[in-house]
């Protein structure tokens, strides 16, 4: 019996005004019209209430119905997420495929988890046991590499009646009995459903400690992030935020991914679900896939659908942290969920702040980021979710209120450099404009790697950086012949580091990632040919000298060696400014 | 919405409508009227206009119409819903034909009879179900088949300003576009968007010219026509593309020229509509609607043809960072960006190699599909100019004299690049291996240490 929560009164685009509302709960999933649209109650006021509607909502008449479902917009969480591909509220995009073809309509429900799959259930508690929310009940293992931990639903506890014997079941089937201090019984299965907005409950934040390794030599050496930490990376269009999203998803070392593709190119969606299948994990040596959730609601579909895609990315994240798992979720781009709530809060006419913006979109934006953080969930496992966002400013002005307000609650910035792009070095992270507040948190972590030198190598080719800039404002005024050779050498090592260091090739097999030992051992031989290229200037050769000195050409080629012969390269550097001593010293 | 009367709500008229503001009419106490369904009013005369529901509720609906509504009085006009959206009917049959902005034909057939009717809008295509873009198109012209290869299926748009030479370059790729397996199974369907009467009559003469109207649908919303038409050209244009290249099989290029007018329209009706403005007056869902007609491209997993999209906007201003290109390019895979610098200095197409940038083209090069050199190539190119742009910023200053004799060899190359390597005649149909060849050309002014981005084989292979 469907329990009617309304009528409609008022459509205008993606918001629906109905009347007759007064059964109707706050931010309740609901169904509009005949063809049961989704949508979601965000306003009642006496008798009547607003729905946000996540389907286009073309045909839809005043007078249809609106029936409730009684529980919030939820994600259904459960064995089987991984490596499949939904749309913004959770629908999966392969079983549309099938239902519907190419395009996708309107009015479908298809539920997140195949419910006919068969999983193998290793239960861990025993009849009697008391358990609380987040206590494992039972393991099953998913894909070939991860052991999905079975939890009790927050919020529940009590005393377990019954527990399933190992065995294979589908997912929705009773796994356990669990009788709560009342005495009511509630029955268990692989299942929980969760609503989207709310975060899950944890014991408590841990300090972050780890970094999530990249891969890539520009954010691990100079801007790292923690594991548990938040990121943004705005740039404009074309410097290649999608790109270096796509390197890191690919790369990191977190447990699982979640790829959130929002208001972005369909495209690119295909480029990921066509890539990663493919790619291996180097540390697991499973498909990247195995470890990948997509939550893909493209430019084009439904803005109210892309809104809500962003938590339902978070409550994956955090259920599978929930299991001790460190979670990366990529948000593409965050840009196109705010421009959804500006749409949306105009639909409503609401009063605008800044650029049409809603007053509370630094609000949203605080309260997605804080989703992220390194954890200690109710079952004991640290576990972490990181966040890596992407913002679009418009006309790549930094200043416009998405990006501002998204510093304000990030402690990592990759500013993409629209210069950098236009010359093709990639990744187009600027070191000027970039920073990363997880070097102290992260200090001890590259002690423990053996790199205790780390922290003040990475102060010195920053350093040197910025007294490039300085210098190259001298040089467009006079040219690089009036600086003397001790400061032209500063530019030419800088534009060596750039080369031989920052530029990454993402498509080339051993350049696209590369370990931090080697990324420590690359920074040390620059840092030494810089040392001792100053003192040999000093006691003067030239800066000519230097720059055709032949093993300058191994150290630009040194990103792409898979071995890690690195003392032998250490004294090739070490002979040679042997040899060139003997030059000067002769002249 | 299969309401049982609403076969029959179509015939139900009503007399007299309650406001007119602009493009926007309002009717109040009629049956319940679906969002975006169609309207049609008809004056005293018996002139039909249409019309969109652009919002419904069950005192008023509110109606943004496609045609002028001067002339149009409260109490005479009769309105009737028509209990769906706009559509086109669609068929093989619009090849070879012109119609209006509106998908009707203005050449004096009679309208193709449609295998369906396809509601102008779309739906979204599903991710799973696409196919990722990787056969390149050779369009015979350097700086893009070089440097931002065109892909069948992308949707790559040129940034030009008003007095350059898009038009122009619109033709020449139309007419020397050709995929590796030469495939002639090809439509071209030409939007125009509020461009002048001559500049429609050249793109159609020109088709005529190199003989292939009979494969080209024109959809022409021209200057003096109402704006507000302009809304559903690119849409009721595009609806034929979908059926041509995913019911069809047939590869389509969709030229869709001057997207900057279309939205001028959008901001036209918002401003209308009372609508919160964001940047520059335009609605803060810009984004989403260009975004709903470039993503009607690419290739889909049930069909052997594609959608290949070639929009042009003029960037008012040559402002690139103005909301039109700057939306714009955050949803293309791409953009080809002109400059008036280049116009000025005699070099067609005045492309400006260091923004143009083409982001499919890194799966569609290389071996086995242009040539194994291509990518270091392209990357090299871009590389050693975008240090003759620093050069000659410094040179602005100092002088040329005073250049280091290594930064004078770049200038050298910076003027054969841009004079030989990116300038060509507009008739001029270069194959894929002259275009190399040039670049390499190219390269081999700049001393080999300088060419760090070409691996040892390709240096001795090709220099």
């Amino acid at each position: 019996m469907r329990r009617q929560v309304g009528i409609v009164d008022r459509v205008h685009g993606p918001v629906v005004e109905a009347r007759e509302c007064q059964s109707g709960m706050m931010m309740e999933l609901v169904h509009v019209g005949e063809a049961g649209l989704v949508g979601e109650i965000i306003k009642l006021s006496g008798n009547r209430g607003v729905i946000q509607v996540y389907e286009d909502t073309t045909g839809l008449a005043p007078g249809q119905p609106v029936y409730g479902t009684g529980m919030p917009l939820s994600v259904q969480l459960g064995p089987g997420l991984l490596g499949r591909i939904y749309d913004g509220i959770q629908r999966p995009l392969v079983d549309l495929k099938e239902r519907m073809g190419t395009f996708i309509s309107r009015g479908e429900q298809i539920p997140a988890l195949n419910g006919d799959a068969l999983f193998s259930f290793t239960p861990i508690t025993t009849l009697d046991e008391r358990v609380s929310g987040g206590t494992v009940i039972g393991t099953v293992p998913e894909g070939e590499r991860m052991i999905h931990r079975i939890m009790v639903p927050p919020g529940l506890s009590g005393k377990i009646l019954f527990i399933a014997d190992a065995g294979s079941y589908r997912a929705a089937d009773e796994i356990a009995l669990l009788e709560d201090d009342t005495g009511r019984k509630h029955s268990l299965t692989m299942i929980q459903h969760w609503p989207i907005r709310q975060a899950r409950p944890v014991r408590r934040r841990l300090q972050l400690s780890r970094p999530l390794v990249t891969g890539q030599r520009v954010i691990d050496t100079l801007f790292p992030l923690a594991k548990g930490g938040t990121v943004a990376i705005p740039g404009g269009f074309g410097t290649g935020k999608t790109m270096t999203q796509h390197a890191v998803a690919k790369w990191c070392d977190a447990d699982v991914i979640i790829y959130i593709g929002c208001g972005e190119r369909g495209n690119e969606m295909t480029d990921v679900l066509r890539e990663f299948p493919l790619l291996v994990d180097p540390r697991s040596g499973t498909s990247l896939m195995d470890r990948t959730i997509l939550i893909a609601n493209t430019s084009n579909m439904p803005v109210s659908a892309r809104e809500a895609s962003i938590y339902t990315g978070a409550s994956l994240a955090e259920y599978y942290r929930d299991q001790g798992y460190h979670v990366a979720v990529m948000a593409d781009s965050t840009s196109r969920w705010a421009e959804a709530l500006r749409e949306l809060s105009g639909r409503m006419e609401e009063m605008p702040a800044e650029e049409g913006f809603p007053a509370y979109l630094p609000t949203r934006i605080a309260q997605f980021y804080e989703r992220a953080g390194a954890m200690e969930t109710l079952s004991g496992y640290e576990g972490s979710v990181s966040i890596i966002g992407a913002v679009s400013p418009p006309g790549g002005d930094f200043s416009e209120p998405v990006t501002q307000h998204t510093k304000r609650f990030v402690r990592c910035f990759w500013a993409l450099d629209r210069q950098l792009a236009n010359a093709r070095h990639y990744p187009a992270i600027g070191w000027l404009e970039s920073y990363s507040e997880y070097i102290d948190d992260l200090e001890a972590y590259w002690k423990e790697q053996g790199q205790g030198g780390w922290i003040s190598h990475r102060r010195t080719i920053l350093d040197l950086l910025q007294r490039e800039v300085r210098l190259l404002q001298v040089v467009k005024l006079v040219g690089p012949d009036a600086l003397p050779d001790s400061q032209r050498f500063i530019l030419e090592v800088c534009s060596l580091f750039k080369r031989a260091f920052l530029q990454q090739d993402a498509f080339d097999e051993v350049d696209r990632f590369t370990s931090i030992e080697k990324q420590a051992n690359m920074l040390k031989l620059l840092l030494q040919y810089w040392d001792m290229g100053s003192r040999a200037i000093s006691r003067g050769a030239t800066v000519i000298q230097l720059r055709r000195m032949k093993v300058v050409q191994e150290l630009m080629k040194m990103k792409f060696r898979s071995d890690d012969n690195w003392d032998s390269l250490e004294g090739k550097l070490q002979r040679a400014f042997d040899r060139l001593e003997l030059l000067y010293e002769e002249s | 919405m299969k309401n049982p009367d609403a076969a029959l709500m179509k015939y139900r008229e009503y007399l007299g409508i309650d406001g007119i503001d602009g493009p926007l009419v309002v009717v109040r106490k009629t049956h319940p009227v679906g969002f975006r369904e169609l309207a049609e009013i008809r004056d005293q005369s018996g002139t039909i206009r249409l019309g969109q529901v652009l919002d419904t509720s069950r005192d008023a609906v509110l109606l943004q119409m496609f045609h002028d509504t001067s002339g149009l009085t409260l109490p005479s006009s009769r309105v009737r819903f028509l209990g769906e959206p706009l559509t086109v009917g669609v068929t093989r049959e619009m090849l070879g034909r012109v119609f209006n902005g509106l998908g009707q034909p203005i050449d004096g057939g009679p309208r193709p009879v449609g295998v369906r009717e396809a509601d102008v809008n779309g739906l979204p295509v599903n991710p799973t179900a696409r196919v990722y873009p990787r056969n390149y198109i050779q369009t015979g012209v350097s700086v893009i088949d070089g440097m931002n290869t065109l892909i069948r299926g992308q949707k790559l748009p040129i940034f030009s300003g008003s007095g350059l030479p898009h038009n122009e370059l619109a033709v020449q790729i139309t007419r020397q576009a050709q995929t590796a397996e030469g495939n002639d199974n090809f439509a071209v369907i030409f939007a125009a968007m509020g461009v002048k009467h001559d500049v429609a009559r050249y793109v159609i003469r020109s088709f005529e010219e190199s003989g292939v109207m009979d494969r080209v649908a024109l959809f022409l919303s021209l200057a003096g026509d109402p704006s507000i038409e302009r809304l559903i050209t690119p849409r009721a244009a595009l609806t034929a593309a979908e059926y041509l290249a995913y019911d069809q099989g047939m590869h389509v290029l969709v030229l869709m020229t001057d997207m900057s007018n279309y939205c001028e329209s959008l901001r036209e009706i918002s401003t209308v509509r009372g609508e919160i403005p964001s940047r520059k007056g335009y609605p803060g869902y810009l984004y989403s609607d260009l975004a709903e007609l470039y993503e009607r491209s690419g290739m889909v997993e049930t069909s052997e043809g594609s959608i290949t999209q070639l929009p042009m906007l003029t960037m008012p201003n040559d402002d690139i960072s103005h909301p039109i290109p700057d939306l714009t390019g955050y949803i293309t895979e791409g953009q080809i960006v002109f400059d008036r610098e280049l116009h000025g200095r005699n070099i067609y197409p005045p492309v400006a190699a260091l923004p143009s940038l083409s982001r499919l083209m890194k799966d569609g090069i290389g071996e086995k599909m242009t040539r194994g050199d291509h990518p270091h190539l392209a990357g090299q190119l871009f590389s050693s100019y975008s240090y003759v742009k620093d050069i000659r910023n410094l040179a602005s200053v100092i002088g040329e004299e005073e250049l280091t004799p290594i930064d004078k060899t770049y200038m050298e190359f910076g003027s054969f690049f841009e004079g030989s390597f990116v300038k060509q005649r507009m008739d001029e149909n270069r194959t894929m291996e002259q275009t190399l060849e040039l670049g390499w050309e190219a390269l081999r002014i700049l001393p080999v240490e300088e060419l760090h981005r070409m691996s040892e084989e390709e240096l001795e292979t090709y220099l």
